[in-house]
């Protein structure tokens, strides 16, 4: 059972996609994160601790809002409970004030009977145009329906 | 061995967790739109299942939280999993995140999370020194047994700070 936005016929192989992830990341949204995940490791709230005793130039996000904040982009894009899997590798890390850009690409289109398998490859990357998370993604969807997607 | 525990899911932990990453999505918190989409009802977003660790009584990153209680457990583990005063919290970091989705978590699903360890290996990291690698598997499941959402971690011990760059 899904929402899907897009039918499967509609899409093409190279096909991109693209949206702004967040503007100048605040502090309270990281805090908002680590209460909404449950992951509360200092080292993404605490000054102190993130500088003096780990090291790090601040506190950054956690690795899942990133995931999270592209997971948004796939769902804006294809629909929901359409995805199969889901994975990413987290490259660098994401710091308050960071302004994230999203982009997924269509890589392989394979139609399975009345549906039709979809993999994208997605990438998150920062004001300096470093990526900071990458992945990809599969999705389920619907061969041509009723022409309204 | 495997370590176990409950997952509760409802509608204000989805709310929680989606307003979290700025969603606007009505599928994730309004029950008169998602029930009018062919899903029926509200769901969770893709990343969702890893706030599992609110009822994960051996979690290593629950700040000063008691409930659930912990199980007594020996010194060695607690070491690993961070309880032994902030030093592996500054040299854990996440390396890597993939879920296969069965079917999508929705509110009122009480679902069994059953992790097993994975993989581990070594590797000479450019900016964090020597990085240990370790693999986790946590399988949710429902009332029925039936597999919801398969998550696999990777878990990045670093011998200090990663360097920026």
């Amino acid at each position: 059972m899904s929402n899907p936005k897009r039918s499967f016929d509609g899409l093409k192989e190279g096909e991109t996609f693209e949206a702004t992830l967040v503007e100048n990341l605040t502090r309270t949204q990281i805090v908002q994160y680590a209460a909404g995940s449950g992951d509360f490791n200092p080292i993404h709230h605490d000054e102190t601790f993130a500088t003096k005793i780990a090291g790090y130039p601040s506190v950054f996000a956690h690795g899942m809002l990133t995931m999270g904040l592209l997971g948004r982009l796939i769902t804006d894009w294809l629909g929901d409970g359409v995805l199969g899997s889901y994975g990413v590798r987290f490259v660098r890390q994401v710091w308050p004030g960071d302004t994230l850009r999203g982009r997924g690409v269509v890589k392989r289109l394979e139609p399975q009977g009345r549906h039709g398998l979809v993999e994208i490859e997605v990438v998150a990357t920062n004001q300096k145009g470093d990526p900071v998370v990458t992945g990809s993604a599969t999705a389920l969807l619907p061969r041509r329906e009723a022409g309204s997607i | 061995m495997a370590d176990e525990h409950e997952f509760h899911v409802d509608r204000t932990g989805i709310l929680l967790f989606a307003s979290a990453l700025g969603e606007t999505n009505p599928i994730y918190y309004d029950e008169a739109h998602a029930k009018a989409t062919p899903l029926g009802g509200v769901i969770a977003p893709p990343t969702f299942a890893i706030s599992s660790a609110h009822w994960n009584p051996d979690y290593g990153l629950r700040g000063i939280r008691k409930i659930p209680a912990s199980k007594p457990r020996p010194a060695v583990l607690a070491e690993r999993s961070g309880g032994g005063g902030g030093g592996s919290l500054a040299r854990v970091l996440h390396g890597e995140q993939r879920f296969e989705y069965h079917r999508p978590i929705r509110p009122g699903m009480k679902l069994t999370v059953t992790t097993k360890p994975g993989k581990t290996w070594t590797k000479e990291g450019k900016r964090g020194g020597s990085l240990r690698f370790s693999e986790s598997v946590s399988e949710y499941r429902d009332e029925a047994g039936e597999l919801v959402v398969t998550a696999t971690s990777v878990g990045v011990l670093t011998e200090k700070a990663v360097e920026q760059g």
